[in-house]
């Protein structure tokens, strides 16, 4: 590859940011498509890769490795597989559409350059393959976010976002002495200082305690960011007072870093702690999964009711990867892209009836249907798609994870299934207090949809349906990646995936 | 005669070697002597003086680093400096900070129409107080250079005439410092009676031989204690703290902004030479009491930063949790058994380079927004201050972001090498203890940055700055970017110390 395709990935919307940051306040227009072109650039490069990408490879493509800091051993070195591949597209994708369609209404440069950053943090997180490199970019992404929803957001902003920014910040601090201490203890078996991930993975082996407190230190790092159950406080402020865009973001991407953390960093790193702290996790998962639908079901306001809903979506992609089978890694990741599109249109759509009723609360909403019958089209197909309605996309994922979790998570799996059930409860529900029924005076001018609010939504709804109908190209590259990463599970600690005799 | 031209023989006297130290002796003299006997200089002139003398020592040091090579340490003036990487550096750091703080005292004293050659000449005096404290090679000659430093901070402190607040600093200071000062040399009298030498070397060779003079360590030990108390005042460490707020609050900007560089990198290179060569073969004595300091300094100082309302005050707190973290280099320096105790050296040693650099830039910026009359500090001053000077807000929440240890900053890379030292030393609760203090401190920059961005200005104030203090702070926030991006421009050379 001569084209080194990943760089250009992390630095193309950098290099938009600079060059946004660098013009006067007043050439709006001109900010505006600098934004755009980068961020549209990103996302032809992140297709172009996606079709370029060897389908049944399970290792790192497209990988790119320099020095950086050699004193430490630390190298820029990316590389995307299977698992992050289409995270990586979501990112290059969810992007530019919210750059499009999302409309921040005031200070739209210093808007439009924090979103550029915040793209090129999480591409980075995504094709990191060097401890120290994920980290960087891990933490980075909390400076955009905090001023995104801290900038642009709603009432509770500033509170919102100082906690959010905390909390995660809390998080890491375990990680990064759990970095630091991985490559220094891993050092003895490699021969010199490394942070880099497949040189550490590969080659050390770490002492069950030792690597059992090193598991944990990361883990506490991703659980927050997920969010799991107990740590997920931060999420329903965060979400509620963020910026649509913000949300969309948030929802889409920057949580699938704590997922996804867990899987390369967690379970690639520590086979045997993974193994080890495989109840607790599970436990925890199951737990998110109930008490996030639960608390859905709850809340009176609708973004919030979404926000809850992600925790509960969350806790079904860390059950997937801590039951440690093929389909349920498989499901989880599949999940992990799934509940970015569903739910970031959820959360887009939120976003348009605030535009037009400057109230979220449940109470009231009344009878949107009757005035805008293709925007309630919209809500319900993406709807559906949350609640996990088979021939879309959030059934494949859900039902891989299930299944896959049968053979190894079975009494877990039993609980989870009820959040499959309060999740088609809390969102019908919802639904039917907002869009059924008569609308009283202040709902009967609710606008129709737009057709630039069409032309968004439909890149979702395509997304959707096209995955829920067809998923075989997506599995067929996320599976080898997925399976490799269980033969390093099984190589490295004493667990053995159950055999499942059928075929697919 | 001819027998008391023999009784004396002066040692030999390598004068490039101590260069540094003359470059700035020499502004020294020339800025009282030509100073006082010329009328006013044109405006800005003595700080250009000034500054040409800090940069000339920084370059003289450079290029000395350059003749070492890969040479051995050797010590100077007849052992009484010493003359090594480490010196070198700090020697550096110190020069360095000089030049930063003196490009934001002339534009802060033009402004305030009190230019003159005094401050200068002060503050080059403290920066050779500083630089012996940092070379020396004896615990006489570091006392020396203590109260050099001290004694040019007091009066700094209460240099500012209008203020009354900077006369009582400058009081609080000197009867604390005071205290402090004596409760060095008496540990320096008691580690001299226990191992008959105050030669930093010598008593490391005493100690490593365990012959305590007097049968007993129990001299030693209180010897050790004594100079702990004194250095824990000077770098302030908790629960020997109690002056700084109060101190860097009142004294004016750009003073605070040398105090927290020049004064905290001199004391802490001083506390780590003592501690990891003359007394390293006692680490297991003091490092339990230095590992409570650290905890108690990061915790305490985190916190009470965190519920301040003046911005002076707020970084001062956060100064000593800085102060913290470095202690934990300084933990890990003291497992003298390790063979990576000397990433704890080098890890403190980039932690002071990078952290005064931050500070001087953090405060030039407080000293541009404290307007006129240096009074405007509190934290609702900088509201608005994103809509009102995009640029200055945007330097300071770079800086901020720096010493809240985000990476892509120096700040991180700072933060990094203490981990690392500590890490590498299984201090792995103490690495977790520093990170999370960090954490709660992240809560203070944020505050700040909330004030500049998300909160609307009162009214427009008149915030005139001089292209000195422009330059200063810009230097340091590009240096705090270029080191986050590429560390290994500063680390090649911590590497070697």
């Amino acid at each position: 590859m001569s084209i080194p395709i990943l760089t250009l990935l992390v630095l193309v919307p950098l290099a938009g940011a600079i060059v946004a940051s660098l013009m006067a306040k007043s050439s709006e227009s001109v900010v505006k498509n600098v934004a755009l072109v980068s961020s549209i650039a990103t996302g032809l490069l992140s297709v172009w890769m996606l079709i370029k990408f060897p389908t049944g490879s399970a290792g790192f493509e497209f990988v790119s490795k320099h020095a950086w800091v050699s004193e430490w051993g630390i190298s820029w070195h990316l590389g995307v597989d299977g698992i992050s591949l289409f995270l990586v597209v979501l990112t290059g994708i969810l992007f530019p559409l919210v750059i499009v369609g999302i409309d921040p209404h005031h200070d739209h440069k210093q808007y439009l350059v924090w979103m550029l950053v915040l793209e090129a943090g999480v591409m980075g997180s995504f094709l990191s393959l060097d401890l120290f490199l994920f980290f960087v970019f891990f933490e980075i992404v909390l400076v955009p976010m905090y001023f995104l929803i801290g900038k642009w957001g709603y009432d509770q902003r500033v509170y919102a976002a100082t906690k959010f920014f905390i909390y995660t910040m809390a998080g890491s601090a375990f990680m990064l002495v759990g970095i630091v201490a991985t490559a220094f203890l891993a050092r003895r078996d490699i021969g010199h200082l490394s942070f880099d991930l497949i040189e550490i993975a590969e080659k050390s082996n770490f002492a069950a305690g030792t690597g059992r407190w090193l598991f944990v230190g990361f883990v506490i790092a991703f659980a927050v960011k997920v969010p799991l159950f107990p740590l997920h406080t931060w999420l329903p402020d965060a979400h509620t007072q963020a910026p649509t865009g913000g949300s969309v973001i948030l929802a889409g991407v920057l949580l699938k870093m704590g997922t996804y953390g867990m899987l390369r960093f967690g379970v690639y790193l520590f086979p045997e702690a993974a193994v080890w702290a495989k109840p607790v996790l599970l436990t925890l998962a199951v737990i998110g999964i109930i008490y996030g639908a639960i608390a859905a079901t709850m809340q009176k306001d609708l973004k919030r009711l979404v926000a809850y809903s992600s925790v509960a979506h969350l806790g079904f992609i860390v059950l997937g990867t801590f039951a440690l089978t093929n389909q349920a890694i498989t499901g989880g990741v599949m999940q992990m892209v799934n509940h970015g599109i569903s739910t970031g249109a959820l959360f887009l759509m939120v976003g348009m009836i605030y535009e037009r009723r400057h109230t979220r609360v449940i109470a009231e909403l009344k009878g949107i249907q009757a005035v805008a019958p293709i925007f309630a089209g919209f809500f319900t197909l993406i709807m559906l798609s949350s609640i996990g309605l088979p021939g879309l996309n959030g059934f494949v994922g859900e039902f891989l994870v299930l299944i896959g979790s049968f053979a190894t998570a079975r009494w877990w799996v039993v609980a989870a299934t009820t959040g499959v059930i309060l999740a088609a409860l809390y969102l019908l529900w919802a639904y039917q207090r907002v869009f059924h029924g008569e609308p009283d005076e202040a709902n009967k001018s609710f606008a129709e949809i737009t057709k630039r609010e069409a032309m968004l939504l439909s890149v979702f709804v395509a997304a959707i349906v096209f995955t829920g109908v067809y998923p075989k190209p997506m599995l067929n590259r996320i599976e080898p990646s997925v399976k490799s990463l269980l033969e390093h599970v099984e190589s490295h600690s004493n667990y053995k995936q159950p055999e499942i005799k059928a075929g697919e | 005669m001819m027998l008391a031209a023999n009784m004396f023989v002066g040692p030999a006297i390598d004068w490039f070697k101590i260069s540094p130290l003359l470059v700035m002796l020499g502004g020294v003299l020339l800025l009282i002597l030509a100073g006082s006997l010329t009328p006013q200089w044109k405006q800005g002139a003595y700080g250009v003086v000034g500054a040409l003398t800090a940069a000339g020592s920084a370059v003289c040091t450079a290029m000395l680093w350059r003749d070492l090579g890969e040479g051995n340490p050797s010590s100077l003036l007849a052992n009484a400096l010493s003359f090594s990487k480490f010196s070198l550096f700090a020697t550096f750091s110190v020069a360095v900070a000089t030049l930063l703080a003196i490009l934001v005292t002339s534009g802060f004293l033009v402004r305030e129409g009190e230019d003159g050659p005094e401050v200068f000449a002060l503050i080059l005096s403290a920066a050779i107080g500083g630089m012996v404290m940092v070379q020396a090679n004896d615990l006489i000659v570091m006392f020396l250079g203590l109260e050099t430093l001290s004694l040019a901070f007091y009066l700094l402190t209460a240099s500012s005439r209008g203020r009354s607040a900077s006369g009582e600093a400058g009081l609080k200071y000197f009867v604390l410092g005071g205290f402090a000062s004596a409760f060095f040399l008496y540990g320096v009298a008691l580690v001299f009676g226990a191992t008959g030498s105050t030669n930093v070397e010598k008593i490391a060779t005493s100690l490593s031989k365990d012959t305590v003079l007097g049968g007993s360590s129990a001299m030693l030990l209180a010897g050790i204690a004594l100079l702990l108390v004194g250095f824990g005042f000077k770098v302030s460490l908790v629960p020997f703290h109690t002056w700084t707020a109060d101190v860097y609050q009142g004294a004016p900007t750009p003073v605070t902004a040398l105090m927290g560089s020049v004064g905290k990198t001199a004391a802490f290179v001083a506390l780590i030479r003592v501690f990891t060569v003359a007394l390293s073969s006692r680490s297991d004595d003091w490092r339990p009491v230095v590992v409570v300091l650290a905890v108690l300094t990061l915790v305490v100082g985190s916190v009470l930063a965190v519920v301040q309302t003046d911005v002076k005050r707020m970084l001062a707190y956060s100064s000593i949790s800085h102060a913290g973290f470095i202690l934990v280099g300084l933990v890990a320096a003291g497992h003298s058994t390790s063979a990576d105790a000397d990433l704890g050296t080098s890890g403190a040693l980039s932690y002071l380079f990078i952290y005064s650099i931050l500070v001087v830039g953090t405060l030039g910026i407080v000293s541009v927004v404290a307007g006129k009359g240096d009074n405007e500090t509190s934290l609702s001053a900088f509201k608005g201050l994103g809509k009102s000077n995009p640029v200055l807000a945007m330097g300071m929440t770079v800086l901020l972001l720096a010493q809240a240890g985000v990476p892509l900053t120096s700040g991180f890379v700072a933060k990094f090498g203490i981990i690392r030292a500590a890490v590498s030393t299984e201090s792995y609760a103490l690495a977790v203890v520093a990170m999370l203090a960090a954490v709660i401190a992240a809560f203070l920059y944020l505050r700040i940055m909330v004030s500049m961005w998300l909160s609307e200005g009162a009214e427009s104030r008149d915030m005139a700055t001089t292209i000195s203090v422009k330059a200063a702070v810009a230097v340091c926030v590009g240096a705090t970017l270029v080191l986050g991006f590429f560390p290994s421009l500063l680390l090649q050379f911590t590497n070697q110390i």
